[in-house]
């Protein structure tokens, strides 16, 4: 098992990408975030893991501004991208998003073809010149995405006939043809099947070379495996936030022990 | 006996069959429910359902056979020698139907007592003149064949009326009777109870489904009637509508393409009107607007629906037709007249855009959340979202909704009446007056029609022709949304 040796893993400190100041998220009445400081490093993967409803997706759809699709969300303090503050008024959240890509729990590839899934970011951010380029594009995202081969022949094909492990490569291929420097993934394996969580969690440490990789996970041998650092959400408080290796081995928190260990969640 | 007054007696004893059995039911179980196989309700309801369904079933199938089977005894009574020159059995029928309803009239005001209704004889009383007084007007003096006619009708209705009753209260009877005794702790009422409400249902479905079929029937065999005098090559092909009214000679000319023409070109400026406007309000409705501005603009788009096409018709009438013609179609020299295709379909395509916006509403609404959030997160606008991936995804349903407009604005008759007059024509100038397949229907069936000529018969042939079309249409359009329906499920 990889969780054995994750205490090996060797750890380098990098730059940072993202950081959050006194981030607080509200949902009409309800304090969904509290006072969550964090700051999130350039080439790594780091994993929220925490109990279901501890905003820890919440504080996700934070860093790309997607809670502005949402009414009532409100949220306050700074997130910094390359020290930016994203929520400051001058920023266009469809810039940030082409920034900082999402990857959904639910794959949600569009009734268009696999071809045209791809394509579509770069088509929306003038990325290719000519058909030749977005050719090339598509490509080299389905690679990355590591499904090139199983619909290299049939890119015409609708990206709603894939199986669901295809699908979710698809939109991963997808959030990469827009050339994101972060990525941000909201359980992106939980509609999946061991196999395709596989391909997926093996994906995800090649991302790891060019890209930023936020992801949510549930599992928490999942966040072992693929991530570097690791934060414990719980009750909207960013409890724990650490090396991987030493949230899962050494817990400095009473409750990211409990919750690792089984007693709470 | 009446019939409401037998359907009362059936009701009751169906109540009364509710409460024995529930009580024989417990009675049975020694008052535990726990030893009866369903609740006591069941056994109550099984007993009241085969009480009621089955005598009023055969009290409705009775009604309905009635009368033919009366006519088919009486219409042997009328000697041939009776029906005059240019007339017919039928008409003498509805003599004696109609002097037998006066007889009744006149007993139910005691102007007669019943033993008179039987008896009187035209030679000793004037008896159009004694029905005349309250107030039955007859055409004509009523003929002793006619009268005799009438009175036996009359007797034989009485008849009838009291072997119903007799044989409906005994199906009620029985029913009560069959029901009560099967009800013991054992007998399984519930699974009898839900197999009669299902046959309930079936029922009812059936009704509504062999009517179609029954519409259906009668207007092919009208318009059968119209091709054996009228031949199909004429009325399909044919470009001149020139119907010769009865009598006053000459061959008719009934061409059905300058209707199909006026019918296509004013459906058309109609959906032109209504599906950018419709859909429009509809993305705002659903993408844009926040839920305060929904909760009032909504119903007051849907509003625009409940208003009968009538009022449209004189909307277009003194507003919409004057207007085009002061500011489009005189300038432009392309016409003088009010009524035109260009008023009937504007006004027919504001009348379909609540029809276009609610259901195309409801369609984006059920595109789901997560396409949005997949093109927004890829860095996509609102509109592109919309554009590229709510629409296409929302397709298959809003052409749906496009289609069934459009078998309405085929089927619409009121505003073209009133929007664009009744001449038929084929022509390009959406500024001219032209009419449609519905307005020639209710021009051809109105006044003194004689089911005989095809001038009349056509109005069944253009029916079904309207018929065949939009039912294509809705068949397209079911087609196209199963079709697509599928990609984001």
């Amino acid at each position: 098992m990889n969780d054995m040796r994750i205490v090996e893993r060797e750890v380098e400190t990098k730059a940072v990408k993202i950081s959050a100041r006194n981030c607080q998220v509200y949902y009409g009445e309800t304090h969904a975030i509290k006072d969550v400081n964090i700051d999130i490093e350039d080439k790594t993967v780091t994993a929220f893991i925490g109990p279901s409803g501890c905003g820890k997706s919440t504080f996700l759809r934070c860093l790309n501004r997607m809670n502005d699709t949402i009414d009532v969300a409100r949220v306050e303090g700074e997130i910094l991208l390359d020290g930016e503050d994203i929520y400051d008024p001058k920023v266009d959240p469809v810039q940030l998003r082409a920034k900082v890509g999402m990857v959904f729990q639910k794959p949600n590839p569009f009734p268009k073809t696999i071809y045209d899934n791809v394509a579509y970011g770069p088509r929306i951010h003038g990325l290719a010149g000519n058909k030749a380029d977005l050719d090339v594009i598509v490509e080299k995202s389905l690679r990355r995405g590591a499904i090139w081969d199983e619909v290299k022949d049939r890119l015409d094909a609708p990206g709603t006939g894939l199986s669901g492990g295809q699908q979710q490569r698809l939109c991963i291929a997808r959030a990469v043809a827009t050339e994101p420097e972060v990525l941000l993934m909201d359980e992106p394996c939980s509609a999946l099947d061991p196999i395709a969580t596989a391909q997926v969690e093996e994906l995800i440490d090649e991302l790891r070379e060019q890209y930023s990789v936020v992801i949510v996970t549930h599992s928490m041998q999942q966040a072992a495996r693929v991530s570097q650092k690791t934060a414990f959400f719980h009750l909207g408080n960013l409890v724990e936030f650490g090396e991987t290796g030493q949230i899962f081995t050494n817990p400095q928190d009473p409750r990211t022990e409990s919750y690792i260990t089984g007693r709470i969640g | 006996m009446p019939v409401l007054w037998i359907v009362l007696i059936v009701l009751a004893l169906g109540g009364v069959g509710y409460m024995l059995g529930r009580r024989r039911a417990m009675a049975s179980a020694d008052g535990d429910v726990r030893h009866l196989h369903s609740l006591p309700t069941y056994y109550g309801s099984n007993v009241a359902l085969l009480t009621i369904a089955p005598a009023l079933l055969f009290m409705g199938l009775w009604l309905l056979m009635q009368p033919i089977l009366i006519e088919r005894q009486i219409i042997g009574l009328i000697p041939e020698s009776a029906i005059a020159e240019g007339s017919s059995r039928s008409l003498v029928m509805s003599d004696v139907r109609r002097v037998a309803e006066g007889l009744d009239t006149a007993v139910a005001q005691g102007a007669m007592t019943p033993d008179q209704a039987d008896s009187i004889r035209t030679e000793f009383t004037d008896v159009r003149e004694r029905l005349g007084r309250v107030g039955v007007a007859l055409g004509s003096n009523v003929r002793p064949e006619v009268l005799r006619a009438a009175q036996h009708y009359r007797g034989l209705q009485a008849r009838y009326s009291a072997i119903m009753t007799v044989l409906v209260l005994a199906v009620a009877v029985v029913g009560f009777g069959y029901s009560y005794l099967q009800t013991t702790k054992d007998f399984r009422a519930r699974n009898v109870v839900e197999t009669g409400i299902k046959s309930l249902l079936i029922l009812a479905s059936t009704i509504a489904i062999l009517t179609t079929v029954g519409i259906i029937l009668s207007m092919l065999f009208e318009t059968r009637n119209f091709f054996s005098q009228y031949s199909w090559t004429n009325f399909f092909f044919g470009t001149t509508w020139s119907p010769s009214f009865s009598g006053r000679g000459g061959a008719s000319q009934l061409g059905i393409l300058p209707l199909l023409w006026g019918t296509l070109y004013i459906s058309v400026v109609a959906l032109l009107v209504a599906v950018p406007i419709g859909l429009f309000a509809a993305i705002y409705m659903s993408e844009y607007a926040g839920p305060k501005m929904r909760a009032i603009a909504k119903p007051l788009i849907e509003i625009l629906a409940g208003i009968p096409t009538i009022v449209y018709g004189l909307f277009a009438l003194i507003t919409v037709g004057p207007m085009l013609r002061d500011y489009f179609a005189q300038p432009l020299g392309l016409g003088e007249s009010s009524a035109s295709v260009m008023t009937a379909g504007v006004v027919m395509g504001i009348m379909l855009i609540p029809f276009v916006s609610s259901l195309s509403d409801d369609i984006i609404n059920a595109v789901p959340q997560s396409m949005r959030d997949g093109s927004l997160g890829l860095g996509a606008t609102k509109s592109e979202t919309i554009r590229q991936v709510v629409i296409p995804a929302a397709l298959p349903g809003v052409v749906g909704a496009i289609l069934l407009a459009a078998s309405r604005a085929i089927g619409e008759t009121m505003i073209v009446v009133l929007g664009a007059g009744a001449a038929a024509r084929i022509s390009l100038n959406p500024f001219e007056a032209m009419t449609t397949v519905t307005v020639k229907i209710v021009s051809q069936l109105t006044g003194d029609t004689d089911f005989a000529s095809p001038e009349t018969l056509v109005a069944f042939a253009l029916g079904l022709t309207l018929f065949v079309i939009t039912l294509g249409l809705n068949v397209l359009a079911l087609y196209i949304v199963r079709k697509y329906r599928e990609q984001y499920e």
